[in-house]
Formats: C-alpha cells, sequence, structure tokens
C-alpha cells in the first residue's frame, strides 16, 4: 500500500474538480465535456482514498469493482498494475467511468463523502482506463485462457452483452456476439452522446474484447434473422441483452404531428447515423429554434444537450415532478443548466399542439403540485385545476420511456415473460429455456448501463457454471 | 458485407437487384423486408423483399432510385457490395385462399405487390392484377404477375399503355361485377392510391389489406419513427406491419408525416421515405 501520506496528510487533500470545455464552446459541437483529469490531479485525488478495510465502495458498484485497490496503485503510481486490477472486473472501464451515477453508487459509499466530499472514484476509473488506451505497450499482459471448447452466443452488443463476452473469453469458452444494428455497442453508441461517450471509446472497448477472442456479427436480429431455438442448436449456452423496445407513447393528443420524436428517434439519427453532425451523414434530422423534450432522466438529459447543440435557442426540459424527483445524474443536470437549458419543472404536457399543415407548434401543459409518495417512494404530481399554459416548441421530444422489444420474444414461446413482457430470470439470469440466460433492459425495463453491466457479469459466471456441470 | 450477384434496369430508376444475404433468404416470407445500408455515413433504406432463392442465399429487391441515397444503391454494380442487409424485417402476410383476391399495385409499390401475388396465387386464390404508373416506361413486371394472375390489367395516366387513367377505374367495374367481385383485396402503391382504394372496397366490407412504408430507422421497433394510426391505436409499421387492415389506417396522417423531411430534401437529402408517394399520383 501506497504510505508516502498519513491519513491525517490523506484527509487535508481536497477533490479534484474535473476540467470541462467552457459551457459556451461546448454547447455549439459534439466533443465531449469532460476533459478528463492530468497525471497528476489523478495521481493526488487517488491518495485521498482512505484504503478502508471494510470497503464501502465496492459494495455500491453493480459489478464490484476492486475500488481501493485499484486507487492504491494508482496511487503508488503504478498504472499498468492499476489497469490491471480495473479491467480484471470491469469489461468497460473507459465507459463507466463517464456514464455511471457515481454519486449513488460507489461514491454515495465512500467514507470520505460522511464528513466532505467523496473520492472520485468515477473519474479516476476513466483516468485509469484512458491511459490504458493510450498506453498499450505497457500494460501487463493478460493471461491466455486455454480454450474450454464450449461456444457462447451472446445477442445484443450493449453493455450486458460485451461485458458478459468480456468475461466469458477470458474464461476460455467461444465468444459470438449478434448484433441486430449494424454497429457495435448498443445504447452505448445509439443512445449516449458523443460529447458524454466519445465513439472512438466504444470502438476501442470493443477492439480490446475482439483482442480477447470475442467474434462479433452484425446486421443479425435474434427472433428474425435467427431464432433462440437455432441459436441454442448451435451454440452450448445463449445470453440474450437486446436491450430496450419500444418507446411509450405519451397517450395525448398530437403525437403523430410531424416534428414530434421518440427520444430513441432522435437519438439514433444524430449518435448513431450522425444526423446534423457529420457532413457524410445522408440521413437528416429536423432542427428549431424551440425544442421541447418530455421526461427527466438521462435520456431526456441527453435529448436536450443534443438539440441544443443542433441550434436550438431554447433547449427545454418538461417534467412533471420537481427537480429532486428527476433520475437523471446530478452532473448530466448540472451540465446541461451551464450549457442553457431551461428546466420546467412541475409541468405536465396534456395535449401536442400542431398547425394545419400538421407540424408540430408546441404544448399544451397544466402545472402540477407534489402530493404524497407513490409507489416508487416519489412524491406523486397532481394537477393544479385551471393551472393551463401553452409552450411554443417546433420540436417536441418524447422520452418517458421504453416498453419491452417483442422482436426475440415472439419466436421463444417457451421463454417466461412477466405481464410486461419482460423476460423472467432467477438472480443469477437464468430464464426459463435451460441453457439460456437473459440480462440488461429486456429483464429490467430501462436501466442504467452499468445494472446492464452487472447482469452481464453475474450472467457470465451462472454461464460458466452451467457449462461446466452440462 | 452482402454481394450484389446481379443488377438489371426494369424501368426508368426502377432496377431489380439480386443480393447474397444467405440467412435472410432462409428466413424470408412474403411481405417481409430488409434494412439495406450501402456503406459508412449512409442512411438505412426500407426495401422489401421481392423473392428469395434460399438454395442460392440471395434475395431478391426492387429499388427505385429516387434520392441521392437509393441512386447510390442502384448504381452498385454486379460484384460490388452493400455493407449492410439486416432482416427479414416486419410481419409476413397472412396467406389464405380467400377464392377470387384483386392486388393492386401503384408505381413501385407493384415490386411490393409482386411476392404477394405470388404466394396468393400459390395458396390456389384466383387473382385480378391491377397495375398502373403514369406512363408506360414505368410500368414493371407484368411479364411476372401475368403468369399468376387470371387476368392483368395495366392503366397508365397518359395512355401510353393498357387503360388510360387510374388503377381505380377497373378496379370499380370489377367491384360493381358480382360474379367477378373479390373476397380480398391487397393494394400497394402511393398513399392516395391505397386510401382511395380503401374507400371503394369499404362500402362493400370487403377485406383490404395495404403495405405501408413509412419513415423508418432501425426496423426492430427501437425508434419508433414509423409510427402509424391504426383505428384508435398507434402501431408501429417496422414490428406489427408493414401490412394492415386498410379500412383502420388512417391514410392522411401517414401521408403527411413522409412528407416531414422535405426541406432537408431540397437541401440535398435523400428521401427514401417517400419513393412510394413520388411515382404516381392516383
Amino acid at each position: 500500500m501506497n504510505r508516502t501520506l498519513t491519513p491525517k496528510e490523506r484527509l487535508a487533500l481536497q477533490r479534484v474538480a474535473m476540467p470541462e470545455l467552457p459551457a459556451e464552446e461546448r454547447s455549439r459541437n459534439f466533443e465531449e465535456v469532460n476533459l478528463g483529469l492530468s497525471g497528476d490531479q489523478a495521481l493526488t485525488e487517488a491518495r485521498r482514498c482512505l484504503q478502508c478495510r471494510n470497503r464501502p465502495c465496492v459494495a455500491g458498484c453493480p459489478v464490484g469493482v476492486s475500488i481501493p485497490e485499484f486507487l492504491d496503485a494508482l496511487a503508488c503510481d503504478d498504472l499498468p498494475r492499476s489497469v490491471q486490477i480495473l479491467r480484471g472486473d470491469n469489461a468497460l472501464p473507459a465507459v463507466c467511468g463517464r456514464v455511471c451515477p457515481q454519486e449513488t453508487q460507489c461514491e454515495a459509499l465512500c467514507v470520505r463523502g460522511i464528513k466532505g466530499q467523496a473520492v472520485a472514484i468515477g473519474y479516476l476509473e476513466r483516468y485509469v482506463a484512458d491511459w490504458a488506451m493510450h498506453h498499450p505497450d505497457r500494460l501487463l499482459r493478460e493471461r491466455t485462457p486455454a480454450a474450454t471448447g464450449r461456444s457462447v452466443a451472446v445477442v445484443g452488443c450493449g453493455p450486458a452483452g460485451l461485458t458478459a463476452a468480456g468475461e466469458l473469453a477470458r474464461l476460455g469458452h467461444a465468444v459470438t456476439v449478434l448484433e441486430a444494428l449494424h454497429d457495435t455497442g448498443g445504447v452505448l453508441r445509439y443512445g449516449i452522446p458523443e460529447f458524454r461517450l466519445p465513439k472512438e471509446i466504444i470502438d476501442r472497448e470493443v477492439a480490446h474484447l475482439s483482442r480477447l477472442g470475442v467474434a462479433i456479427e452484425c446486421n443479425v436480429i435474434i427472433g428474425k434473422t435467427l431464432t433462440v431455438q437455432e441459436l441454442r442448436r448451435e451454440f452450448d449456452a445463449v445470453f440474450i441483452a437486446n436491450g430496450a423496445g419500444l418507446p411509450t407513447m405519451l397517450g395525448i393528443a398530437g403525437e403523430n404531428l410531424k416534428g414530434v420524436y421518440a427520444a430513441n428517434e432522435f437519438l439514433t439519427r444524430v449518435n448513431l447515423m450522425e444526423a446534423g453532425r457529420s457532413k457524410e451523414s445522408s440521413t437528416p434530422i429536423i432542427r428549431r429554434r424551440e425544442v421541447a423534450v418530455i421526461g427527466g432522466g438521462n435520456t431526456a438529459m441527453d435529448c436536450v444537450r443534443v438539440a441544443r447543440r443542433l441550434g436550438a435557442e431554447r433547449a427545454m426540459i418538461v417534467y412533471r415532478r420537481s427537480e429532486a424527483e428527476m433520475p437523471a445524474r446530478v452532473e448530466e443536470v448540472k451540465h446541461a443548466k451551464e450549457e442553457g437549458v431551461q428546466f420546467i419543472m412541475l409541468t405536465a404536457p396534456t395535449a401536442i399542439l400542431g398547425s394545419a399543415d400538421g407540424w408540430v407548434t408546441g404544448l399544451r401543459c397544466q402545472k402540477m403540485e407534489l402530493g404524497p409518495p407513490d409507489d416508487s417512494g416519489r412524491r406523486r404530481p397532481e394537477p393544479i385545476e385551471g393551472s393551463d399554459f401553452e409552450l411554443s416548441a417546433g420540436v417536441v421530444v418524447n422520452a418517458v420511456g421504453t416498453g419491452a422489444n417483442p422482436l426475440l420474444t415472439a419466436t421463444a414461446p417457451e421463454l417466461d415473460l412477466n405481464k410486461w413482457g419482460y423476460i423472467v430470470t432467477s438472480p443469477e439470469g437464468e430464464t426459463s429455456i435451460p441453457g439460456v440466460f437473459a440480462g440488461g433492459d429486456i429483464v429490467r425495463g430501462g436501466a442504467t448501463v452499468i445494472l446492464a453491466m452487472g447482469d452481464g457479469k453475474r450472467a457470465a459466471a451462472a454461464i460458466d457454471r452451467y457449462l461446466k456441470s452440462n | 458485407m452482402f454481394e450484389v450477384i446481379s443488377n438489371e434496369i426494369l424501368a426508368e430508376n426502377l432496377h431489380k437487384m439480386v443480393v447474397s444475404a444467405p440467412r435472410v433468404a432462409l428466413a424470408r416470407k412474403p411481405g417481409q423486408f430488409v434494412i439495406v445500408r450501402l456503406a459508412q455515413g449512409e442512411e438505412r433504406i426500407p426495401l422489401t423483399i421481392g423473392d428469395a432463392d434460399p438454395a442460392a442465399g440471395t434475395i431478391t429487391l426492387f429499388i427505385q432510385a429516387i434520392g441521392a441515397s437509393t441512386r447510390r444503391i442502384v448504381d452498385t454494380r454486379a460484384g460490388g457490395f452493400f455493407r449492410d442487409v439486416a432482416g427479414p424485417l416486419g410481419k409476413e402476410t397472412h396467406i389464405a385462399n380467400w377464392g377470387r383476391v384483386a392486388c393492386i399495385g401503384g408505381g413501385v409499390g407493384t415490386a411490393v405487390l409482386y411476392p404477394l401475388v405470388k404466394a396468393l396465387a400459390q395458396a390456389g386464390n384466383r387473382i385480378t392484377t391491377i397495375i398502373g404508373a403514369r406512363a408506360s416506361r414505368y410500368i414493371i413486371l407484368s411479364d411476372h404477375l401475368a403468369p399468376l394472375s387470371d387476368t392483368l390489367i395495366v392503366t397508365t395516366e397518359d395512355g401510353s399503355l393498357g387503360t388510360r387513367g387510374f388503377v381505380t377505374g377497373p378496379l370499380d367495374e370489377l367491384l360493381a361485377d358480382r360474379l367477378r367481385a373479390p373476397q380480398a383485396v391487397f393494394a400497394v402503391g402511393p398513399v392516395p392510391m391505397m386510401k382511395a382504394v380503401a374507400e371503394m372496397t369499404r362500402k362493400q366490407g370487403i377485406k383490404t389489406i395495404v403495405s405501408l412504408n413509412p419513415i423508418m430507422i432501425d426496423g426492430t421497433g427501437m425508434c419508433g419513427g414509423c409510427r402509424v394510426k391504426i383505428g384508435s391505436e398507434t402501431k408501429f409499421a417496422c414490428v406489427d406491419g408493414p401490412e394492415f387492415d386498410a379500412h383502420l389506417v388512417d391514410f392522411d396522417e401517414l401521408g403527411d408525416r413522409l412528407t416531414s423531411y422535405r426541406a432537408e430534401e431540397a437541401l440535398g437529402h435523400p428521401a427514401s421515405e417517400c419513393r412510394l408517394a413520388k411515382e404516381v399520383a392516383p
């Protein structure tokens, strides 16, 4: 352990601030907002870790990263060892270091957060992962596992699928990832914008998995191109992680007006198809001066910040509860505000308004107040009578959520589903079909990258046990 | 990468392309489509699978070049490649022996109609096929459709081939004739044509199926761009369709949504989504 500093000296160190592109500049481009820590900043921040014996932070991490250990190696300036520890626990550290809600996970449990500020574990994870990407020649060689001769099909190339693929490959199994879209990454690529997670990071993480022997095939839609039964015959085990599905409609008038997008379409056009951010892209996107995004989650923040970058002068979040109840990461809300996004809280749209020629012109809204808590534990929004007002908008984005995708499950009748159409699994990810496991949004409904990765990691362990006993 | 095996010009701007896609060829059923992306940076274009040869591992696509993206696709020569072909997508056509069936195709919609006619003929239906276009040089697949149909009627707006006028003319006569009136109607073409057909058959309560081609990106239900109003419900054409009961479709909304990117097209963006709408007005 790094003993250059006494606990008192460690306690005296203040939490590092992440260097950022100035809001004025970044709200007009798609460059990454967080610039990353310098070497000195990272070293100092790592030394703020008290190396608690009971490691509370680790319990807060859905994939159980050995946080004190990788921080200690970093504090000792032994980056190759830090990388080895981090990558041993986390298949996608450069992604998690950027998109995980650390403030509700590892950092929420950090002892230093009790009286002051938690160690910036997320920033340091990103630092170590980025260092690894730029110093391939200095990395400790990963041991090449003996091939087990067993094969696993992974359905979906998103965070759950990639994590499971990496874990299984490290155990010596032959892994093939089947992806429905034309590119890798799933929601990491089509959902999360470039300014939060550069596509290059996904490419590098995927390339790392390819070096481990993972095969990836795009344009294969399970349930259409091939069925689960066919995969079951061809492979020794199957992991289903095909992700979120159909957008949930608002169920209000005007939803099909021109200029009304579901968040997935809006983000896919810009993120995956590069509409509005690459001159080479053939895919169009509608740009307007006023854009209203309905919802309060990370997807809503992504949409509104994309809208701002596409040139919206007035980019708005319309959310029916108050800011305290918003599920979005604290950092996304902060960044959005800095970039000039307007937050219209305690406001529920009751209709989408349109012109005679079918274009959206705005929202009819109703003011809300918070009543007693509902099933989710958040205070229930209740409409205030007579508070109707109109909000002008040329583009409206619905970011209230998604439902289950039926493509795969429709052709696998022996797969048990819950009443919402999501796949039912054991805590280890086993489905009702022996040898078939599932995880991520197709099991949880819309959740986070890191929860999906946790599923992938657990399922990989369960698949390994299954393969060894069958 | 998916190799283009052959590329044949059927009519002005209308190509028949045979593409190697073994898994799609094996899984494909009539009524389904693929998403094609020519190269990096290109649009994802939904295209109906006209035919498939599982043994050869090929699918046949009928593609009309109307924008920059589709133009570049049809300019791919035999031996060239499509970077991405994903499918088969959408639900298969519900094929039954209805007895007498009328199949109506407008413009490039005729290419979408062809696999349906083939499947309906195989199921033992007696088929009257009516296809129309602006002029004779836009009439396609009549030689493919004739042997599958009891009667094949061709209409052109300028009278350069067959009956002068729209497909609705011969359909009107057919519906009025008790002995020849169909038990089911399949119609694929521009939105106004499908709407007109739906209105004509609604009165007699004849089952009418249309194949819709709204704006689409992923084709797997994820983006929601292809939503269409069917009765009081919103459906996604890519997973719930592309075929729907014509009497429940909100054609006006569909036609309007297809114009969403007209301004962007004018700035040089292609408009694959409008390729049916542009070819023929009824």
